[in-house]
Formats: structure tokens, C-alpha cells, sequence
């Protein structure tokens, strides 16, 4: 019982301990960011190359396939109603309110956030982390806070191509092979997205904010990664469980806050 | 508690090699230095500047007339031999690109890799890859250099290349060098002067030959490398036929 | 260590696409084209109960929309609901107009319905409808429908 009761005390020491590690990180790479932002450019482009450029396939691909299915899915639900003419709103409500924003930072997760944690972690390990140190560059402004801002842009950039590419998709399944009409696909969807509360809100609000999570997450994990291979295999894991978790709670708590009073 | 009273000065201009058992804390002592580690108590004062003192920008200018070696090299994965020595120039000068070219085939030059500065870092060999940080180390001319382990793992051929290049480059540039290494020949060779480090102490001190004279036991047998003396070969143990007949499990 | 021209050309491609995701977001799915036909004139109709209806819910006349609701409030003296909706400003519609809450289809969202009467004078800013007819609300009817039923039993 006392042994339970400490190894539960240790847990949660030991989860204090890393969150305010994150926190004290996060301010460091914040004063960091605003160091070098105006000056090197340069490392964010290529930063953004690679955790922006090289996710645009998988993006693409899951927003098609997401989208297509949401239309199928929507179809054979709505025509027992007769009401397959309100699909547009549903698929596009669908994508722009939850799936859009969420599953483009899931996959990032997967795709980006692991690889950049393990980049980072890497780094430190084979020292050169603390070479950079001892050259007097700091570490912040040169490999965490442009990886984290590159970050930052990438992820909302992709869940506007995710959800777009995901509505495409829809109008194909539904337009092009249920028949559902054009013209009614479109205006109904026109209908029912707001700009203001549903695609400021729902796509971008809520992609900055996963953005926000799932980047801060990926440096840190890298940064305090244990510099050994099983260290770095498990911050890396840690990344896509702890960034998954996040944004799904987050994600309930900003659905809750701006879709919640309708 | 890594050293506990230790006590060592380190002359300008001068090769001091640090020697010791491994997990005595040699690369930690280097980090203090560096200012990487803080120190419990006790001070480090390099060229007049107590280190674990400084702000982070006092630390970061006394750090750029530092340069380090670490063992692994840590050359940066995703730059090319040229990128990795021109990085601190590049980070700390606004130098002009045709002036950072001249800079890095010199330095390149100076360990013998000019011809290798379009290589990619995963494209070197072990000790080709501590040249090429060698040269990105003293890429700014610093005051005082830090070799950690410089010789472990390498082949005798670049052993001797090592060897040879921390001499002439301390001599030639008036750097100050303080070299940690575990090597004993190699180390001695190139020494001006040499600690023996071992459980946080100072246990012998001196230049090469006096060293070999050998005034401790402990001295004679690291300097000597043999297997048993002072430092046991065996770890302490029970006694070993009671404990074979003992035949507990666990 | 400038980045190279065909990243650099990707990376922009890359923010021109997302933008471009944006824009469609924007103009093809959203309602922002209609947010500037906002600055229509708005009117008032007061409803004895408007069942289900929501802000920004359509104003339709003759089924071709024509404004969106904007407010919903109370009355404190007559405890009506005061439903305010704007108009875009190229319909001009008589001040004896009347509007009622309909239900588009069997389960779908409600609107305003609005039909034209016969004065001259147009309806302005700030005017109040006054004919109006509630949304149905089904217990009502049903209770009405029973106690129609149970009185034509009687005699």
C-alpha cells in the first residue's frame, strides 16, 4: 500500500518535474524566437521544406480519402431521409469543424512531429547539440525555435489543403458518382459554413492551436530526449501519444467553447 | 560527488593532458570548463574570467575563444565538410562569402582535408571526421582548445596524424590545449604537462619523463597499463571457492 | 548556408497551395461572398414562439433567399420574441409584408418565410412587422388537434 502510494507520488513528481521542464523550455525557445526571426529567414524555409513539403502526400492522399468517404458515408445515411441534398453541408461541416483540423495533426504527428523529435534527439546525442554550445551559437536560436516556427506555419497550411482536398473529394463521390446535384452540393454548403465561425474558428483557430501543441511537444521531446538509441526511440514515441492525446483534448475543449452553444 | 578537492592549473600556451581511468570524470571536467557544468563549489577561472559566473552573452563571447573536440567529432549531419567548418565563422562574422571560402580551405588545409570539403559528414571516416572537427574547432583562432579523447578508437596511422597535428597546431597558432585522453603513449608524447586523475583526485603530477619515473605504485601501473596492481584486477567480491560452494542462486 | 533555389521554390509553392486552400475554403465552401450583402437593410418581426429558429437562419421570399436572421431577443413587456433579420438592399418589400416560421422539409432547419401585401410604402430600417405567424410547434397542434376532435364527439 505505502509502496503503491510512492510509486504513485513518483509519477506524479516525475510529471510535474517534465511539465515544468516543457514550460521553462518553451519560454527559452519563445525569447529565442524572437532573437532570430528577423534575421535568419533562411532556416525556416528549409525547415518548412521539411516538415511542410515533405507531409503534403500523405496530407493530400488521407484529406482525398477522408473526403470520399464522408460523402459515401453521408449518402447512404442521408437518402433513407431524402435528404442527400443537404450532403454538401455535411461533408463540408464534418471536414471544416473536426476532421480537417484533427486529422492533419494526427498524421503531422505521425509524420513530422516524430521526425523532428528524433532529429533533435539525435543531435544530442551524437553532440551536436553541446558542440554547438561550445561555439558559442545557441542551440535555441539555431536548431529549436526555427524547427518550432517552420512548424508552426507548416501545420496550419496543411490542415486549408487537407480540408479543401477533403471536400473535394466529397463533391467527387457525390457529384460525380452518387449524382447528387452540383449546384445543390454547392449551395447547400454555402449555406451552412459560416466564414467567421466556421473556417476562421474551426479550420484555422484550431489548427494554430493543435499547431501550437504538437510543435512544442516534438522540440521539447527531442530536446530532453535521453541521449541513447532507446532514448530516442521512446521520446519519439512519446511524441506521436503525447501529441495525439493533446490534440484530441484540446480539440474537445475548443469544440466545446466555439460550436458548443448552438 | 565526481571530484572531490581537485585542484589544476592549466599553463598558457602549453599542452596539458589530463589522464585516467575511464568514469573519472575527464569529459565532465572539460564541460566545467566550457561552462556546460556548474560546479557545487569551488572555482574555474579561464583567462582571468570565473566561468561558472558569467551571463549567458559572457559566456557565449569567452565561448568563442574556445574550441572543442569531441570524441565523436560531432560534425553537423546535414552539412557538408565546408558548411561544418565555415558554421562558426558564419555564425559569428558578417565576413564576405569570398573571404569565408580562403578562411575555410586554410584551416581545411591545416589538417591535411582540402581536398575533402564537398564530402558529407556520413562519407568520412572515424578519424577524417575529427580532422574535419579539428578544423571547425580552431576555425576562429581561439586562445585555448580542448581535445576529449582524441585518439580513442582510431587506428594507428591517424593516431599519429592526431598526434602530430595538436603539436604543430598548438606551437604554430600559441594555443593553449588541454587534451583528456586515456591513451598513454600517445599522450605522453605530446605532453608539456600531465595530471593523473583518478576518484575525483589529483593522484600524480609532472611532465613526461618524470612521470616515468614512476614515484607512486598507482602511477607506474596506469602509465604501464598493467593489468593488476593497485587498482585490482578483480572487482571485490566474496572469496571465490566459498563462493562457488556457497551455491545460493540470487 | 542560403537554402537552395528548388527548395526555396517548393517551400513557396507549398504556402501558395495552402493559401490557395484557404481562398477555396473562403469563396467556394463558406458564406463569405454573402457577408458583404450583409449591409442590406434590417427590419423587426415579433413572434408569439419561433419554435426552433437560429440565428442566421435564411429570410426567404417566395423561396429565393433574401436576408439572414441576426438577433433574436425578448420583448420584457409583452414577452414576444423579437426576431431581427436583415434584407439585401435591392428588394423592396410593402410595409403590410407578413412573415411566418416555416420548416424546410420534414426534419430541416427553420426560416422566415416572407410574403408581399399590397400598400405603397416600402418597409425601412428599423420597422417592425406586424403581421407575423409562429413557427407550429407539434405538441400545440396535436393538443388542438385532440381537444377539436373531443368537442365534434360531444353532441
Amino acid at each position: 500500500m505505502i509502496a503503491q502510494l510512492r510509486r504513485l507520488g513518483r509519477f506524479v513528481l516525475d510529471k510535474l518535474g517534465r511539465l515544468g521542464r516543457a514550460s521553462l523550455f518553451f519560454m527559452d525557445m519563445v525569447i529565442a524566437l524572437g532573437a532570430f526571426l528577423f534575421t535568419r529567414p533562411g532556416l525556416v524555409i528549409q525547415q518548412v521544406y521539411s516538415v511542410g513539403v515533405l507531409s503534403l502526400p500523405i496530407i493530400v492522399v488521407s484529406g482525398l480519402f477522408v473526403g470520399m468517404v464522408l460523402g459515401l458515408q453521408g449518402y447512404t445515411n442521408l437518402v433513407d431521409f431524402g435528404a442527400e441534398s443537404s450532403l454538401g453541408a455535411v461533408v463540408a461541416l464534418s471536414l471544416v469543424q473536426e476532421l480537417g483540423p484533427v486529422v492533419s495533426a494526427l498524421l503531422y504527428a505521425g509524420r513530422a512531429g516524430s521526425a523532428l523529435t528524433a532529429e533533435i534527439g539525435l543531435m544530442k546525442a551524437t553532440e551536436q547539440i553541446s558542440s554547438m554550445e561550445m561555439m558559442a551559437v545557441d542551440p535555441f536560436q539555431r536548431v529549436i525555435a526555427p524547427r518550432f516556427l517552420a512548424g508552426l506555419i507548416a501545420l496550419p497550411l496543411l490542415a486549408c489543403i487537407f480540408t479543401a482536398v477533403g471536400i473535394l473529394g466529397g463533391y467527387y463521390v457525390a457529384v460525380q458518382q452518387l449524382g447528387v446535384d452540383a449546384g445543390t452540393f454547392w449551395s447547400q454548403m454555402q449555406g451552412r459554413v459560416e466564414w467567421v465561425d466556421d473556417i476562421i474558428n474551426g479550420v484555422l483557430v484550431k489548427s494554430i492551436a493543435f499547431s501550437l501543441v504538437a510543435n512544442w511537444i516534438a522540440v521539447f521531446e527531442g530536446y530532453d530526449a535521453i541521449p541513447t538509441s532507446e532514448g530516442i526511440g521512446r521520446a519519439t514515441t512519446r511524441t506521436v501519444v503525447n501529441t495525439s492525446l493533446a490534440v484530441l483534448g484540446l480539440d474537445f475543449m475548443l469544440t466545446a467553447l466555439m460550436f458548443g452553444d448552438k | 560527488m565526481i571530484f572531490d578537492g581537485i585542484d589544476l592549473d592549466i599553463p598558457r600556451g602549453r599542452i596539458t593532458v589530463i589522464m585516467g581511468p575511464s568514469g573519472t570524470g575527464k569529459t565532465t571536467l572539460l564541460r566545467l570548463i566550457g561552462g556546460q557544468l556548474r560546479p557545487l563549489t569551488g572555482t574555474i577561472d579561464v583567462a582571468g574570467e570565473r566561468v561558472h559566473k558569467l551571463s549567458k552573452p559572457d559566456l557565449y563571447r569567452l565561448r568563442k575563444q574556445m574550441g572543442m573536440l569531441f570524441q565523436s567529432g560531432a560534425l553537423f549531419s546535414d552539412l557538408s565538410v565546408f558548411e561544418n567548418v565555415a558554421f562558426p565563422i558564419r555564425e559569428h562574422t558578417r565576413l564576405p562569402e569570398t573571404l569565408i571560402r580562403t578562411l575555410v580551405l586554410m584551416k581545411l588545409e591545416s589538417v591535411g582535408l582540402r581536398g575533402a570539403w564537398r564530402l558529407m559528414p556520413n562519407q568520412l571516416s572515424g578519424g577524417m571526421a575529427r580532422r574535419v572537427a579539428l578544423a571547425r574547432a580552431i576555425a576562429l583562432d581561439p586562445m585555448l582548445i580542448m581535445y576529449d579523447e582524441p585518439f580513442a578508437g582510431q587506428d594507428p596511422i591517424s593516431m599519429g596524424v592526431l598526434v602530430k597535428l595538436i603539436r604543430t597546431l598548438n606551437d604554430a597558432l600559441g594555443m593553449t590545449s588541454i587534451v583528456v585522453s586515456h591513451d598513454v603513449q600517445e599522450a605522453a608524447s605530446i605532453a608539456d604537462y600531465i595530471y593523473l586523475i583518478a576518484d575525483g583526485r589529483v593522484m600524480e603530477q609532472g611532465t613526461p619523463e618524470t612521470l616515468g619515473q614512476a614515484p607512486s605504485a598507482w602511477a607506474r601501473q596506469f602509465m604501464q597499463a598493467l593489468p593488476d596492481g593497485p587498482v585490482a584486477f578483480h572487482y571485490p567480491a566474496p572469496d571465490y571457492a566459498a563462493d562457488l560452494l556457497s551455491g545460493e542462486v540470487q | 548556408m542560403a537554402p537552395t533555389k528548388t527548395l526555396e521554390t517548393a517551400v513557396g509553392l507549398f504556402v501558395v497551395l495552402g493559401l490557395a486552400a484557404l481562398f477555396m475554403l473562403a469563396m467556394q465552401v463558406s458564406n463569405i461572398r454573402e457577408l458583404g450583402n450583409n449591409d442590406g437593410y434590417t427590419v423587426n418581426a415579433n413572434f408569439e414562439n419561433i419554435g426552433g429558429l437560429k440565428v442566421r437562419a435564411p429570410v426567404t421570399l417566395a423561396g429565393v433567399r433574401i436576408g439572414r436572421v441576426v438577433n433574436i431577443a425578448i420583448d420584457p413587456q409583452t414577452y414576444e420574441a423579437v426576431v431581427r433579420f436583415t434584407i439585401a438592399p435591392e428588394y423592396h418589400l410593402p410595409t403590410d409584408t407578413s412573415a411566418s416560421i416555416l420548416t424546410s422539409g420534414l426534419l430541416g432547419e427553420q426560416y422566415i418565410g416572407l410574403e408581399p401585401g399590397g400598400m405603397d410604402t416600402d418597409l425601412q430600417e428599423g420597422d417592425t412587422i406586424k403581421l407575423t405567424q409562429s413557427a407550429l410547434v407539434l405538441e400545440k397542434l396535436v393538443g388542438r388537434l385532440v381537444t377539436t376532435l373531443a368537442g365534434s364527439d360531444k353532441p
